[in-house]
């Protein structure tokens, strides 16, 4: 299944809906223009709602990555909601669980950025 | 007895599109072997990073390069082979991703993820001289099933990189 991504403004916060696989060539690739989309358009604080990612490769954990990179060096913030048990032990085992700001609850998630 | 292996083998373009064919092409491969869901996701994830290995960092994207694929089912395990057409890589020097200053790497996680889902994983020396991945998984126990819980490993690394 290919990755699917909309977003919703939610205050001063853009939350970002996956869904599918975020794998090396069109889901990175996705996921990689709808970060650069919100930069231009100054929206910095992101929260990547990823309940529905239940599958996400080395590219793609790559991509995550550039993406929390992007938007730090921009003086904003991405964090993640809804990890799925795969995609929560694959961030587990390639300790990006502690780099990234991870919560199960959207209105705690949104709360955060204040 | 004679030993009932199986041998599966293509040879892949170097595209994107061949890391899909490949994961698709092992995972049936491994569903029908028995392996249950757990086992079967950490296959596929393995045959996907091992064919990204060989499209990006062996063959570095050339259409004209080959990427040989191959199966082996033995009476125990399930082996997979992924050959590349570059310049091959010893496993000592890759940078280990759980390192402070590689965290936050882009890319370099594919090794350990092969190494972290697979029981046995190795990289030698290909007959076309690039790298050729060899990487394997116990077959599950006849008649029981799958191995849907941790597969004989619990998805942390082995020792490297």
């Amino acid at each position: 299944m290919s990755l699917r991504a909309t977003h919703r403004d939610a205050g001063q916060v853009t939350v970002v809906d996956l869904s599918g696989r975020i794998v090396l060539g069109d889901g990175s690739a996705l996921l990689r223009k709808t970060i650069r989309g919100l930069l231009e358009d100054q929206r910095k604080n992101i929260l990547l709602n990823l309940a529905d990612v239940d599958y996400i490769d080395s590219s793609g954990i790559g991509e995550l990555v550039s993406a929390f990179t992007a938007v730090k060096n921009q003086s904003g913030d991405m964090k993640l909601l809804h990890l799925t048990k795969k995609v929560r032990d694959l961030l587990q085992i390639t300790k990006l669980y502690t780099v990234f700001d991870v919560f199960t609850d959207e209105s705690t998630a949104l709360r955060s950025f204040s | 007895m004679v030993p009932d292996n199986k041998h599966l083998e293509i040879t892949l373009e170097t595209q994107v599109e061949s890391v899909n064919l490949a994961e698709e092409m092992c995972l049936r491969v491994a569903e029908a072997a028995g392996f249950g869901e757990d086992d079967c996701y950490r296959i596929g994830m393995s045959v996907r990073e091992g064919v990204i290995n060989a499209f990006h960092y062996g063959n570095q994207e050339r259409p004209e390069k080959k990427i040989h694929l191959a199966v082996d089912i033995t009476p125990e395990k399930l082996i997979i082979h992924v050959l590349d057409e570059g310049q091959g890589f010893r496993l000592a020097d890759v940078p280990d991703p759980l390192a402070e200053e590689n965290l936050l790497s882009t890319s370099g996680r594919g090794i350990f993820l092969m190494r972290a889902f697979m029981d046995e994983f190795d990289v030698v020396p290909g007959r076309t001289g690039g790298a050729e991945i060899v990487m394997s998984k116990k077959l599950p126990p006849p008649g029981g099933g799958s191995t849907n819980g941790q597969g004989g490993q619990d998805a942390s690394p082995h020792q490297g990189a």
